[in-house]
């Protein structure tokens, strides 16, 4: 029993855990295109599912070519610059930004605390916030990012283990989502729409939304041994 | 979806590539990541214009490559802003020296690239000023929304500027040039049939056989209001009549008309649109001096067009009149 149980309890993150979490980010994009690139039409120009799924095979590649080489900061960076030059539109330059600033914060290491992960969380939704200049409730993937983001340090710093907090932090994000249906855009092509952006759930949200998806997925299972 | 293509990922790379063999003697186009560079860049100690976007919009960007216009143009996917990359290299390859002005359409991902790629830029030394186009009156500009979007004021911007760097201006001059054009050029469009982008593989919006949107972005971004389909004059009046008072043009006001066809419209219908706007300016006693008719900032297969008025002055109309050669645009002086 003992052993089971601290099997279960996650207390740092390894480099193949980051891993697994972007494999796991590229499979929810892949199996939620249509729907993302659905919500994006209703609001903007259709291409958000196209563009992302472009973004995570070439980061995919990227990634099995780099090998363990790297540190996770160093592997994070390979994330954000891939997607930078391959995403385009506007998901390129966020997320682009978003992994970016999440591997500079993280730069040298090769294990993450809890800690470290959400400090590399909010460097990164920094870093989003200071590219794209939205606040919350401009209806922008920030509406699910920031929720998701202090849901995790409520967790964390309540006691909650690792996998409660992910799995808090991954919850509140998807209601934050949900949250822009009725938001009138302010930033973005969805902005062009005014009053007739509301009732249209946000598509840069819900992608937000599956990555802290896949976090929650991919860590609060038990850790896999062999 | 039926379009002549072979495999949907497969179209901007082999349209370039039609590009690459068709203009030989104007442009070199590079792969991975995709630029069409003028054939003789760098100019030396000319100031280097680079504009990009997504593709689609054919001529514009790639087809106004030449002396006298752009020096670079970076394609992204399509209707996809480009990636900063790409607009790296694109800088890089026509910095001759005089510095390099990027002319950014005014859409959120076109914006933050150009930036990344003015940073990027910046430390390898290469000066770099961007001037935003936001022409299309049909967005309202406030705070709370990304604001205008750059429509057909682009292309007369990119012909201009084009002009003055070719005349050796320096870049903080050809940058107030672009801002110029962009404060006196007003745009609005409207679309009688949607557009189908090729991975998408269905029409970007529904519009009914007796409907049209006035208002259309270039993207099928929904517009101001969509109506029964009404006669060409009565369009031009929906177009012509917000453009003219949002700047406001007035009587006296010497202007060019670009009446632009959205890619599905033949001539035949743009030139009956021309003659109401005519017609229309000529009753508010403004008089069309220039003008610029046919499909040369298209949305793919949309039927439909775009109106643009820029006022003109005698250095605007000089910078016009002079010689341009790309495979968009062409005459000489």
């Amino acid at each position: 029993m003992a052993e089971s149980e601290q099997a279960s309890r996650r207390m740092s993150l390894g480099h193949d855990d980051v891993l697994r979490w972007i494999r796991a980010f590229g499979t929810e994009v892949d199996a939620n295109k249509e729907q993302l690139t659905q919500l994006d039409a209703a609001v903007g120009d259709g291409d958000h599912g196209i563009n992302m799924q472009r973004g995570m095979s070439a980061v995919l590649v990227k990634v099995d070519a780099a090998g363990e080489e790297q540190d996770i900061g160093a592997l994070l960076k390979t994330v954000g610059m891939t997607l930078v030059s391959t995403v385009g539109g506007a998901g390129g330059p966020l997320y682009g930004t978003l992994f970016l600033q999440m591997g500079m914060a993280v730069a040298g290491k090769d294990e993450l605390s809890p800690d470290d992960w959400a400090a590399a969380l909010e460097a990164g939704i920094a870093g989003v916030q200071a590219r794209g200049k939205a606040e919350p409730g401009d209806k922008t993937m920030i509406d699910a990012l920031i929720p998701g983001r202090d849901a995790l340090k409520a967790a964390l710093a309540g006691g909650a283990s690792f996998e409660d907090a992910l799995r808090q932090s991954a919850d509140a994000a998807g209601q934050g989502m949900r949250d822009t249906v009725p938001l009138v855009a302010r930033k973005g092509r969805a902005s062009y729409l005014g009053e007739r952006s509301a009732g249209h759930q946000d598509p840069g949200a819900t992608s937000s939304h599956l990555l802290l998806e896949a976090a929650a997925e991919t860590w609060g299972e038990p850790e896999q041994t062999g | 979806m039926k379009k002549l293509i072979n495999k949907p990922e497969d179209v901007v790379t082999e349209e370039l590539q039609g590009i690459a063999a068709a203009h030989a003697d104007l442009v070199r186009v590079q792969f991975n990541p995709h630029v069409i560079v003028r054939a003789d860049a760098p100019v030396q100690g000319k100031v280097g214009l680079v504009s990009g976007g997504g593709s689609g919009h054919e001529p514009m960007h790639g087809g106004f490559v030449g002396p006298g216009m752009l020096d670079a143009a970076c394609p992204g996917e399509v209707f996809t802003s480009p990636t900063p990359d790409q607009m790296l290299d694109a800088t890089k390859a026509v910095n001759g020296g005089a510095g390099v002005l990027h002319i950014v359409k005014n859409y959120t991902g076109d914006v933050m690239n150009f930036e990344m790629a003015a940073e990027l830029a910046g430390g390898e030394s290469i000066e770099v000023q961007a001037v935003v186009i936001d022409d299309d009156v049909a967005v309202q500009d406030s705070l709370y929304t990304a604001g205008r979007r750059g429509v057909g004021t682009t292309v007369l911007a990119e012909k201009i500027c084009g002009a003055a760097a070719e005349e050796g201006r320096p870049l903080a001059e050809v940058a107030d040039l672009c801002r110029k054009v962009n404060a006196n050029g007003r745009s609005m469009g409207m679309a009688l049939t949607s557009c189908i982008v090729p991975a998408a593989g269905k029409p970007t919006f529904e519009l009914g056989d007796d409907e049209m949107e006035i208002g259309i972005g270039i993207h099928g971004e929904p517009g101001r209001e969509r109506m029964k389909l009404a006669p060409a004059s009565e369009i031009v009046e929906k177009l012509a009549v917000p453009i003219v008072e949002d700047l406001p043009f007035e009587s006296g006001d010497q202007v060019l008309a670009f009446v632009n066809g959205m890619g599905g419209t033949p001539l035949i219908e743009l030139y009956v649109i021309y003659n109401d706007l005519t017609k229309l300016l000529d009753g508010r006693g403004i008089t069309i001096t220039r003008n610029l008719i046919g499909p040369y900032i298209t949305s793919l297969e949309m039927a439909g067009c775009s109106i643009t008025l820029l006022k003109l002055d005698d250095e605007l109309t000089r910078l016009w009149d002079a010689p341009v050669k790309t495979a968009g645009l062409r005459w000489a002086a």
